[in-house]
This record gives C-alpha cells, structure tokens and sequence, in this order.
C-alpha cells in the first residue's frame, strides 16, 4: 500500500492544530478544532483507500488493483454529513449561549462548584444533641435550643439573628432576606445577567438546578397561572441567595 | 420460518424513523404526534419480541441488506444479546414516551417546544436500535451518531442557560469520541480492508499482535467515553441532570448502555482473550468507587443517580473484564437490570420535581405523607439499585461476585471487594436521599419550595405552622380557592409503575432470564455463532482456529463451555444441565435466601 506523504503531513497538522484548539476554552475555537479534527480524520480515511485509481466501474481488461477503493470514499461522504451536521448544531448552541450569557466560553458547572464548597460538616448530620437531662422541662422548653443555635450558626459569616417565638419555635432571620426589595418587571428580568457580566447558570441566585420555580423563568415559558403565588416564589427563592444557606435553619417545634 | 422472520430486523431501524417523519408532519397537532409516536414505538416494541422469540432458541442470524452478501454489503446481525437490548430498550422508550406526552400535556412549561421532542426521540430510538443491530463497524459508528444527534437535541430542549451550558460539554466530549471510533475504523480498514465485524474477527487476528493492541485499545478509548467509564466519565454527571426528566431517564437507560454493547462485541467478537483484561478491570473498579464516591457527596437526585450511573457502569465492566461465560452472561443479566431500574429512578425523580418544585434533597422533605404512592415508586428501584435480597440488582451482583470467586485472580478479588462496598455504598446514597426527601418533616427543611409548602398545606388541610412568614394568613385565604398543586397524573404515574413492575419481573423470571444471557455470553465468547451467521461455516472455522492460536501465544482464550454454564460452582446441579439450571445460580451461592431461590423458579414457565 503506497501512502501519499504530503496528506499524511497535512493530516498531521490538521490534527495538532485541532487538537491546539479544542484545548482553548473559547467555544469558536473549540468548533474549530473539532472542524479540524472531523476533516483531519475524513483525510485519514481516503489515505487508508490507498493509492488512486481508475473510477470503479467495472471495465473489461482491467486488473482490481487498477481501481481506486470505492468504500473509503462512501465512509468520507457519510461522516462528511454527519459532521457538517454536528458543526451547524455547534454554531445554533454557540449563538444561543452567546445571546444568553454574552459569553464565548466554556462555563463552569455552578452545582459542582457549590458540592465541591460544601463544608465537610453537615449541621444536620454531625451536630450533637444535647440529652435531655431533667424529666421536668417546662413544656415549652426545648432542650435542643442550643442545638438551634449551633446549626443557625454559619462558619463564614457569623451568627445569625435567632429569634424565639412564643409558640417555642425558632425562627433564624436572614439578613439577606431583610434587604430584599421588591422587583420590577419579572423574573425574566431578575434572571438576565447585565452584559459581559456573568456566565450562563451562575446568575445570582440560580445556584442549584433549574428546579420548576426557576424554570417557569425560560424564555418559552407561559405567564404564571397565579400571580399571587408567582410572587410567593420569588420571594422564596430570594432568600436563598444569601453565603452559606446550608447554615441556616427554620424549624419549628411540630 | 426464523429466517423469514428475522428478515423483518431492519424494520427495527426503519419504523422509528418513518415514525419521526409523521410525527414531524404532524408538528401542529400534539395529540396525533403522540398517537403516532406511542403506535410506532409500539409496534417497534412488538417486532422485536418476535425478534427475540425467534433468536431465543437459534442464536444469531444475519440479514442482508439489499441482498449484497456479507464482507461487501450492509449487514444486520440478530443475536440473543442484540435481541434481548433490543427489547428492554423498546419497553424503555415506550415507557419514558408515554410519561413525557402525559408531562407535555398536563404542564407545558417545561421550558420546551413539545413539538420537536416527538420526533427527535424517535430519531434517538432508531439511533439505538441501528447500533444494536449493526453488523459492521462503520454502521455500528452510524448508530452512534444518529443517536448521538438526537441526543443533543434532547439534552438542549429550549435552550435555557444551564441546558446550553451543560450541552455544550456534553456535545464536544461525544464527537471527541466519535473521532477516536472513526480514526480507529479508518486504520482497521486500513490494516484489513474490511468494516464487517465478522469479517474482521478473522482478518484481524493475522495481524501484528502491536498493531491489533492499538486498534483495541482506541476502539476501546471511543466506546469507554460513550460507556462513561471511570476516568472518561467527567462528562455524564456534569450534562444529564440539567435535562429534562424523560429525557435524562432515557439517557441514563438507554446511552451508556449502548457503550457497553459495544465494548462487549469488541472484547468478545473482534479482540477475544485476555489481553486488556487486567486493564478492564482496573477500569471497572475505580468507575465503581470513584462514582459512588461522587455520589455521596451530591445533593441533588438527579446528580446523585448520574453518579450511581457511572458507578454502576463499573458492574457490567467487571463481569466483562473476567471473559468468562459466567462473567458475561451476569454482565447481561446487569445491563437489563440496571437499564430498567435506573430509568424508573429517573422518571420518579421527575415525579418528585413535578409535585415539589424541585429534587434537591436539601430543600425536600415529607413526601413519605404527601404522596405515599411516589414514597413507594422510589423506595423499590432505589432498593433494587442497591442490591437488597429479592430484587434483581442483588440478583444480577450475586452473579457477578460468583464469576469473579471463580475466577481464582487477585484482581477478582479485589474486584469482588470493591463491588460489594459499591453495593453498600450505594445503598448509604439512596438512604440517605430517601431520609432527607420522604421521611423527615417539611418543617425541618431549610427553604422548602412553595409547591412542597403547598402540598403539605393541602395534605393536611390545616394552617400548617411552620409555613414561611405569612404563609398562614394566605393559606387560610386561598384555602377556598386553591386545592394546591395536584397530585401527578395517570399518565406520569402509569408508566413509572409500569417500569417498576418489569424491574420486579426480573426477580421472578431471573432464572430464565439468566440461563438465557448465560447462552448469549456462550454464544459471545465462542464467536462461531455469529461468524457463521455471517460468513458462512469456513470462517467460522478460521476463526475457531485463531482461537486456538491465541492460547498457543499464551493468551488465555474463553474457557471450556463444559464447564462454565450456569451452575458453575454448584457441580450438583450438573454442568451439563440445560434444562434446569434456571434459577439455581444466584440462589444457590446464599445460603440464606430460600425464599428468593423460591421465587426464581416459581416464575419459570
């Protein structure tokens, strides 16, 4: 099998020169490299069909080899399709990303970054319970309100304002709820990211999965059914937007 | 007759994709597309249970495409493992579809145009079936891509931030692979001048054993990101939980599971012995620890099953990696079990977001009391995801731990260890996902979302005390008003039980179920099967001899047949016995499970 040097050469570089790209963490040029690469690699299919030949249709008088391969080509076709398929989805998901994060770059996973920040301390699991000492509590005594206290506790920004109810519950208040302010203009507003600002995904408070009160916000969503509770959301969703809301608690006594 | 009716196999391929077709016609009006697509996936569905019934007793069976016989045409190969994927992915789809026309219907505001999603899903399940079927490699590559299209297009459905976000990666991790596949192929034509996979199991065993063991290894790098196995597995937890609920549950089904049939037909069919089977299971038992690791440390379901996903990959590449009959066929047995028990968590997990707002473990809470039934449709996959006695996750590892104890090696049994800790960690994942979202109280949580809030106001009809701020007055306000976020609906429900059920049938027909994928493994390892089916006896012949060469060169080839079927270790039961040694294999290694051994054989027809 002859193999054409000047292809295989070409080929080589297309491929170093994909893989320079896909190693960028630009999208475009990660779409160029992947175009590289797809293209590099049609290239190393012709090569493997060997050396050129007559068109193969059969003639008389005429030994095979003096064909050229058919099947390579037919392979070279098909993922010449399948990538230029790929490439223009690439470029829609390109564009869209573009239009919603102003962007051009691969993001970070805001739910990794949040797991991988997670303290190793869970108050939930780790915190100890006090033992209930006295068989004479008052009835509205909690024996645990210290434990309310060490999980209302957050170890990068302090203590948090408890407060006690009557009813004996307790009641951590969240500074950042305090500050909120009404918004104007819908949560399609609230979502969007001022320009060149932030990543897709890392807009403030979206910062766990899209659950359906975030996702009522898609562009392609209806208007709330019941903008009474639409409102009630975002309220909800406001407060957990504050540092550390794993160490904050509201419980009551049941 | 079977011929005949084997014949019918490209229809598998080709009726989802006329499906799609109509169903694009049909874009205006919902509810014919969902008529037309459930038909098609239906009809699918009952083609391939013929498939099945008509490989169940033959073993492969090869058709010919346009009638070009086999090294120069397109051929479709039905086997018993081709056959039996086939159908758990049929009764997968149509599952999943059913769940998500019902999901469309009752709220769509998802975040997506329903209307593309029909069509493309056919699309994915024609993708699937074609890489099942596949009798080449480039038709194999063919597969993987329409699927993969597919799957794009699903996993962005409309295109929100986290959805783009998470596509991106996931669309440039996938043609990275399906480059290395393609370069691979590309070189394996240029070595053989062949893509047939028969073909090939005879030509590629004359080549250079260096040259073989690159060609190996690449095909295994571009099946392994695909199969999401450990160090290429990155990918899988950061880009499937953003999608939507049916789609996630299909993919976690459906896609690495196409991965690992792949990697299975390469070790069995073109690269049998041992030559990377150290490595294999190296691979096999970090993809188990890494990935349940991970999932420990997830707060969200959806991550946390991409991660027991990944980890569970780890089971199948195990049985694989010990290239034995009793190895491989409980890697069958794993994969259907494990296909269908992780779809129906998926969907559940849908569930889940669909009555509270959101499936972070974090902000859940009460759903034991607001909706026992959910309570009990995730409890039973979860169980059976874990290993717990009667269902067939413990089934399908008791199998497994038994090939790799016989297997006699160091590597087994650190392998042995490592998937019985997976096991128990898994079941520490699920645990605790089911303490924090079913059994402790909404009051308990931190910020629980205002459907929950909700759903537990109505539940039970009564201020509830520990509602957020004013959340008293409004709920006695609306109390009239507003019955409170509906429960979910038949066809939400319908399907998710639907999909439990079979992953329970797999209990009561496991001991079927494993003599059947024990034959399969058997007809795998010993290759003549399907290169006859193929090629015609002399090439099964050939291949037969290079079989022997292997071992003359010191690579240990798959073993005796005698003396691996089911019923291995148990010399009682009889090695030679076909007829009844269904059911006796899992059941006969514990000693103290009677009753699960009771229910093994009692499904038997």
């Amino acid at each position: 099998m002859s193999v054409n040097i000047v292809l295989l050469l070409v080929m080589g570089v297309m491929f170093a020169g994909g893989v320079y790209l896909l190693l960028e963490r630009t999208l475009t040029r990660v779409l160029l490299g992947l175009i590289l690469m797809t293209n590099a690699t049609n290239l190393l299919i012709l090569i493997m069909a060997g050396a050129p030949g007559q068109a193969p249709i059969v003639e008389d008088g005429l030994e095979p080899s003096a064909y050229s391969d058919p099947l390579p080509q037919a392979l070279t076709l098909t993922s010449i399709v399948i990538s230029f398929a790929i490439t223009s989805f690439m470029l829609g998901m390109i564009y869209r990303s573009w239009k919603l994060g102003r962007r051009d770059e691969v993001l970070v996973d805001t739910e990794d970054v949040k797991v991988a920040e997670q303290p190793s301390f869970d108050a939930e699991d780790d915190a100890e319970l006090l033992e209930e000492t006295s068989e004479f509590l008052d009835e509205y005594e909690d024996p645990n309100a210290d434990y309310e206290h060490a999980t209302a506790i957050n170890p990068s920004t302090g203590a948090l304002p408890v407060k006690h109810q009557r009813d004996g519950s307790v009641r951590v208040r969240s500074q950042v709820g305090r500050q909120e302010k009404p918004i104007r203009g819908g949560r399609r507003a609230a979502q969007e990211p001022e320009e060149g600002e932030h990543p897709v995904g890392s807009s403030g408070h979206d910062d766990h999965l899209p659950d359906e009160d975030e996702r009522a916000g898609s562009p392609r969503a209806r208007p709330p059914r019941f903008p009474e509770q639409q409102r009630d959301d975002r309220r909800q969703d406001k407060r957990d937007d504050g540092p550390g809301a794993r160490g904050r608690r509201r419980k009551g006594e049941g | 007759m079977d011929q005949g009716l084997v014949s019918l196999a490209p229809l598998a391929v080709l009726l989802p994709i006329l499906g799609a077709a109509l169903a694009f016609m049909l874009v205006r009006r919902p509810r014919a597309q969902i008529a037309a697509t459930v038909s098609t996936i239906t009809v699918t569905l009952a083609l391939e249970c013929l498939l099945l019934a008509a490989t169940w007793d033959t073993g492969a069976v090869a058709v010919f495409v346009g009638g070009w016989e086999a090294p120069w045409g397109i051929t479709l190969v039905v086997d018993r493992f081709s056959a039996l994927m086939l159908v758990i992915s049929s009764a997968i789809v149509l599952a999943v579809l059913v769940y998500a026309s019902a999901q469309g219907v009752t709220d769509q505001d998802q975040g997506g145009p329903v209307s593309i999603f029909h069509p493309t899903f056919l699309i994915l399940v024609a993708g699937v079936s074609n890489a099942f079927l596949a009798g080449d490699l480039f038709n194999l590559y063919v597969g993987f891509e329409i699927l993969l299209t597919a799957s794009y297009v699903l996993l962005t459905l409309g295109g929100t931030g986290p959805r783009v976000r998470a596509g991106v990666t996931y669309v440039v991790v996938s043609v990275i692979s399906s480059v290395i596949f393609l370069i691979a192929i590309a070189m394996i034509y240029g070595a053989t001048g062949t893509v047939n996979m028969a073909d090939l199991a005879v030509k590629l065993a004359q080549l250079d054993p260096d040259v073989q063991m690159v060609l190996h290894v690449m095909l295994l790098v571009g099946f392994g990101i695909k199969a999401a196995v450990f160090p290429l597995s990155f990918w899988l937890p950061d880009s499937y939980p953003t999608a939507p609920a049916p789609v996630t549950a299909v993919f976690a089904g459906l896609l690495t599971k196409v991965g690992v049939y792949a990697i299975v037909r390469t070790e069995t069919l073109l690269f049998p012995g041992d030559r990377v089977n150290v490595l294999l299971l190296v691979v096999a038992l970090l993809t188990m620890i890494v990935g349940i690791l991970g999932a420990l440390a997830q707060n969200d379901i959806k991550r946390v099953l991409s991660f027991t996903l990944v980890s569970h990959i780890g089971y199948m590449v195990f049985g694989l990696g010990l290239s034995n009959v009793l190895g491989l066929g409980a890697t069958i047995f794993y994969v259907v079990h494990h296909i269908t028990v992780q779809t129906s968590l998926f969907l559940v997990t849908g569930l889940i977001e669909q009555r509270a707002g959101t499936a972070n473990v974090d902000r859940l809470g009460g759903l034991a009391r607001i909706s026992p039934l959910i309570a009990v449709l995730f409890f039973i996959p979860a169980m059976n995801l874990a290993g717990i006695p009667p269902f067939s996750g413990f089934l399908g590892k008791v199998g497994l731990i038994q090939a790799g104890v016989g297997a006699q090696t160091t590597m087994a049994w650190a392998l042995v260890i490592g998937s019985v800790v997976t096991s128990l960690l898994t079941l520490l994942v699920m645990v605790r996902v089911w303490t924090r979202a079913f059994w402790r109280r909404v009051e308990d949580v931190e910020h629980p979302p205002s459907k929950l809030v909700l759903a537990m106001e109505t539940r039970e009809s009564l201020l509830a005390t520990a509602a957020p701020g004013d959340a008293g007055d409004r709920a006695e306000r609306r109390a009239p008003a507003v019955t409170g976020p509906r429960g979910p609906t038949a066809g939400l429900v319908g399907p998710t039980i639907g999909l439990v059920a079979l992953g329970l049938s797999f209990t009561v027909l496991a001991g079927p179920l494993y003599s059947f994928s024990d034959r399969a493994a058997t007809d795998m390892l010993a290759r003549t099967p399907y290169i006859e089916a193929v090629l015609g006896p002399e090439a099964a012949e050939l291949a037969a001899m290079d079989i022997d060469e292997l071992q003359d060169r010191g690579i240990v080839a798959p073993p005796d047949q005698e003396n691996s079927g089911p019923g291995y270790l148990q010399p009682l039961d009889g090695a030679d016995s076909e007829g009844d040694d269904a059911g006796t294999r899992p059941g006969g290694e514990v000693p103290g499970e009677p009753g699960e051994t009771g229910d093994a054989e009692g499904g038997q027809p």
